[in-house]
């Protein structure tokens, strides 16, 4: 077998890009036509995944001490008060991108050089490998590449950018003077319904509307004829679209591929590979119910008040009240209830209770019950439809009459306030949840509500309303404390932490300035207590405390996600 | 108000609807697309890819059901004589054999075009209207289904340049909306959900406080437009004193509560309890008070950032159109077919021309016992299009092909022959290589 010496083998990817001066960014057009030895191939991906996860930190704001190589990560609203509280001689702090960038290098570098970019192009393709299998982790992995793609498309010049679009072969010239001046005023009335200075001197393409939907979506262009005006600076939004789909139609061929030979054909080399690599990462969907339990339909009046997380608790009693739910109300409930293992008969004969009192039975039969059915795989296309992730209820955009959804997200504060005082919880708990929803931390503030009833910990955060459930009842069932390490090791956060945080030697994760100043981190100069060390991999340095520490940050990127 | 006419609708009178009336040949023609023509360019698989779902008597679905010409379907809905026809997707393969798809890949068997679809209920307004609730509709409220297809099809063609456009009655609350040009159709689901994103203003639920939240130094233009075309002068003119938004405490606090600053709604507050006494005005009480709310709001003293958007805002909660944003999101979503009789009210599925959608009374819509009198009182003829046209159905029908379906299939006619002759162009160049 042959064996490689990198550095003597011609970089290959860079021949397109020889031709021109300009330096661009690799755009995956085509795999690799080169070999790559197995611990390459799975060490390159995880250096990716590592890449992948510092952009989503690109929303905090980084400590860093000036003679270490101690991190310190804080969510951007906290960070000016941290700054006017303590000296800045110790530590310098950077915002969002220019660490990102740092710490992207760190885990996309290569020993030499020349690879970097092969190292780049290689890891890319085994993550195409890895997370082409099913929608989900294609979604994921979509949104991962063209936040990255994204990131380094901003960071180009202007003349690099244009070669990008070049390459994409993106017909579009920029509007004649002619035809500005005719658009002139809608185009500055769109900068400032967005909040933007007037764009009197900028330069806008015209592009088809349906190739830059996300700008569409923000109204945040002006739209004639089924032409988008788009300025210079939110081209990004074009390359990036296109970027996506087509990696999108890449992802679905090679998804194919996988299915029809390469899972076989590597059954005893990649494929476990590639399988590790997906699943430690993501965590379980809750399409099977509760290992141990049925609920049957007397309990679950009492769980509701006990174990329900709020989204299901209000549609639950809102179903009692009204004796009807709306269709968003009904699958979310539904497909809840399914996952924490209530069966089709009891699915039918709970909702037959309350929709027969308002419209009959006969019209419950007729118009409801199919639907019960259909969620449980028996009508249609039989699928076994999976339960709501905090995810999806959180992005749902109920409407008029709806009650489902996120109520951290979709409630007014006033009447969220009385829901969860509702649930019992006491004032002081409230006001931490409050503050939560206020920045926009949905899953946290429904994790401090789990926390506030159930008087301990909720190691894992809430992602899923199911769940919440399980370990709700987890808690109630055993009444024991105790949370097995096992667990939180296995839950996907937790392992890409590990994983990425190891090339530092301390990293501290502080979720707001209260914690920083009850622990003392700062003051004693940047030396934290022992047992906030995360660079080297010890059970026994996580204590509850820093559990704690650890939501904020945590949580805050799966709504990214 | 619309009486249901349960009784009316029986399944007699639904077969001698499909056997008489209803518009077979048109609607395959229209979902055609022209491909059922002679050209080379036609695709003659593309009808027999169509999904039509069919919902029978004591709602039983059957979804998936696939014709390859007109014949096919009407033969099919004479026989089963559907209570209501559904249009879906045309998929990659004609979705009655998608079974035979299922084990090969998950991509075999998918959509690949679908009309941009929308659809307004009226129950999505029962917060602002008062004159009816949930189900029924009437000349008072209708006026916001009016607008909504004024707000919609003008950006649908000026913003977005879309020409192939069907309003349709849903036949009891609603109206529903086909884009059917060729870029619509080929739309993603991504792409889909833009355009919903792009018409949606109203973001409230049932929990949340503020329903329509307009922040910014300005309106998009979109916006700006359908306030000052629309919006503005219907508020003012037809729902303010149409559905009395400030005629009772219990109305005009609500308008109120859309107010952030305290001072000024109490202050309006007061004087509208005083006017409540003192009212010997001629005009009406609805107007006077909205004049006092905008004269305070928008006066000098008060022009604080926060209360800028304030008058927009009511009227926008008001009047806006609110969207099913799901059916307008996903190509896979079912919608009922024009010219379908709604089984509760009885009433047909008629196209409405955007043009003169003001002159649109849902309450005189041809009803289907009403339709199989005028079949009956006079003598049977056998020409198809004479008997259609001594009903009250002959209007509709010829506003379906003028206005949509004859210019609907010129713009098909010649995007096949132009799509065709690129290929021809190119496979010429290819040889000549």
């Amino acid at each position: 077998m042959e064996i490689f010496r990198p550095h003597s083998r011609k970089n290959v990817f860079s021949s397109s890009n020889d031709a021109s001066s300009v330096p661009t960014i690799p755009l995956y057009r085509s795999a690799p036509p080169l070999e790559v030895r197995l611990e390459d191939f799975e060490s390159f991906a995880i250096d990716r995944l590592r890449g992948f996860f510092f952009l989503r930190l690109s929303t905090f704001v980084f400590f860093a001490s000036s003679n270490s190589k101690d991190l310190l990560l804080i969510p951007s609203p906290f960070a000016p008060r941290v700054l006017t509280t303590y000296s800045a001689s110790h530590i310098y702090f950077s915002r969002g991108f220019p660490m990102v960038k740092e710490l992207l290098k760190v885990n996309m570098r290569h020993q030499y050089t020349s690879e970097v970019l092969n190292k780049d192009i290689i890891s890319h393709f085994v993550l195409r490998l890895v997370y082409c299998r099913t929608e989900d982790l294609r979604k994921w992995f979509l949104s991962m590449e063209s936040a990255l793609f994204r990131y380094r498309f901003r960071l180009l010049s202007a003349e690099a950018q244009k070669a990008v679009m070049e390459e994409f072969n993106l017909p579009y010239k920029a509007v004649s003077n002619v035809e500005f001046e005719s658009v002139k005023d809608k185009l500055v009335q769109v900068a400032r319904s967005m909040g933007q200075p007037s764009t009197a001197d900028a330069i806008f393409y015209k592009v088809p509307f349906e190739e830059v939907p996300e700008l569409v979506a923000g109204r945040k262009v002006f739209i004639k004829q089924g032409y988008a005006y788009v300025a210079m600076n939110q081209i990004v939004s074009l390359v990036a679209t296109l970027f996506r789909s087509q990696l999108s139609k890449a992802l679905i061929l090679t998804n194919r591929k996988w299915t029809s030979s390469i899972r076989e054909q590597e059954k005893h080399r990649l494929t476990p590979i590639v399988e590790a690599l997906s699943s430690s990462y993501l965590g379980p969907d809750y399409s099977q119910s509760r290992e141990n339990a049925d609920i049957s339909l007397k309990d679950i009046e009492q769980f509701a008040k006990s174990s329900f997380p709020l989204c299901m608790r209000h549609l639950f009693d809102k179903l009692k009240e009204d004796h009807h739910l709306k269709h968003g109300g009904r699958m979310q409930l539904g497909l809840f209830l399914k996952g924490v293992g209530l069966n089709l008969d009891d699915a039918l004969a709970f909702w037959r209770a309350e929709f027969s009192k308002k419209v009959g039975l006969e019209k419950f039969e007729k118009q409801y019950a199919y639907n019960i059915r259909h969620n449980y795989g028996k009508e249609g296309k039989r699928t076994d439809y999976t339960p709501y992730s905090c995810q999806k209820i959180i992005s749902s955009t109920p409407g008029a009459g709806d009650h489902h959804g996120c109520p951290y997200r979709h409630f007014s504060e006033e009447n969220l306030r009385a829901a969860i005082c509702g649930m019992g919880v006491n004032s002081r708990a409230m006001e931490d949840v409050i503050d939560k929803v206020r920045n926009r931390h949905y899953q946290l503030a429904c994790t401090l509500t789990f926390e506030a009833l159930h008087g301990m910990s909720c190691d894992a955060g809430i992602n899923h309303p199911n769940q919440y459930f399980s370990d709700s009842r987890k808690i109630l069932d055993s009444k024991t404390s105790a949370i097995s390490l096992s667990r939180m090791l296995q839950s996907r956060v937790f392992w890409l932490l590990h994983k990425v945080l190891e090339p530092f030697s301390g990293v501290y994760l502080v979720p707001q300035v209260m914690d920083l100043q009850r622990e003392n981190v700062v003051k004693s100069s940047m030396q934290p207590p022992k047992q906030f060390k995360c660079g080297s991999w010890n059970s026994s340095h996580y204590p509850g405390s820093w559990l704690k520490t650890r939501h904020s940050l945590l949580y805050t990127f799966h709504l990214y996600g | 108000m619309i009486p249901e006419h349960e009784s009316v609708f029986n399944s007699n009178h639904l077969k001698l609807y499909y056997g008489k009336l209803f518009p077979f040949s048109d609607l395959v023609k229209w979902v055609s697309y022209g491909n059922d023509g002679k050209h080379p360019g036609c695709d003659q698989s593309y009808i027999g890819r169509r999904e039509f779902s069919f919902t029978l008597e004591n709602d039983i679905y059957l979804r998936f059901q696939s014709f390859n010409n007109a014949l096919e379907l009407e033969n099919s809905i004479k026989e089963r004589s559907p209570v209501k026809i559904d249009i879906g997707p045309v998929y990659t393969v004609d979705p009655s054999k998608r079974h035979a798809y299922a084990q090969s890949d998950d991509n075999a068997f998918a959509p690949v075009e679908r009309e941009l679809i929308f659809d307004i209920d009226m129950t999505d307004y029962d917060d602002v209207r008062y004159c009816c609730s949930g189900a029924d509709v009437c000349l008072v409220c209708w006026p916001l289904m009016t607008i909504a297809i004024k707000v919609i099809d003008t950006s649908l063609r000026d913003d977005l340049g879309f020409k192939h456009i069907l309003w349709v009655y849903s036949g009891r609350r609603g109206v529903h909306c086909w884009v059917c040009d060729g870029k619509a159709r080929r739309l993603t689901n991504e792409q889909r959900g833009a355009i919903a994103d792009y018409f949606r203003v109203y973001k409230g639920n049932e929990n949340s406080h503020k329903k329509v939240s307009l922040t910014g130094a300005a309106l998009h233009p979109f916006l700006a437009t359908s306030y000052t075309n629309v919006l503005k002068n219907y508020f003012e003119k037809n729902l303010l004193t149409g559905q009395n938004l400030l005629a009772t405490e219990e109305r005009y606090e609500k308008i109120l509560d859309m107010i952030p600053d305290e001072s000024i709604a109490s202050e309006l507050r007061g004087r509208w309890q005083d006017s409540r006494r003192s009212s010997s005005a001629k005009e009406d009480i609805n107007v006077v008070r909205w004049e006092q709310c905008k004269q305070v709001l928008q006066s000098g003293k008060h022009k604080a950032q926060g209360l800028r958007r304030c008058i927009e805002e009511i009227v926008f909660s008001f009047t806006y159109p609110r969207l099913d944003m799901e059916v307008s999101k996903h190509m896979n979503h079912l919608l009922k077919a024009p010219f379908c009789v709604h089984p509760k009210t009885g009433r047909v599925c008629v196209p409405i021309d955007p043009n003169r959608c003001e002159e649109f009374d849902p309450t005189t819509v041809p009803t289907l016992s009403q339709l199989i009198e005028e079949l009956n009182s006079e003598g049977s003829r056998t020409d198809d299009d004479g008997e259609l046209n001594r009903t009250s159905l002959g209007n509709a029908i010829t506003l379906f092909r003028s206005s949509f379906l004859q210019p609907l299939l010129k713009a098909c006619k010649e995007e096949i022959e132009n799509c065709y002759n690129l290929k021809l162009q190119q496979s010429k160049n290819s040889l000549g290589w």
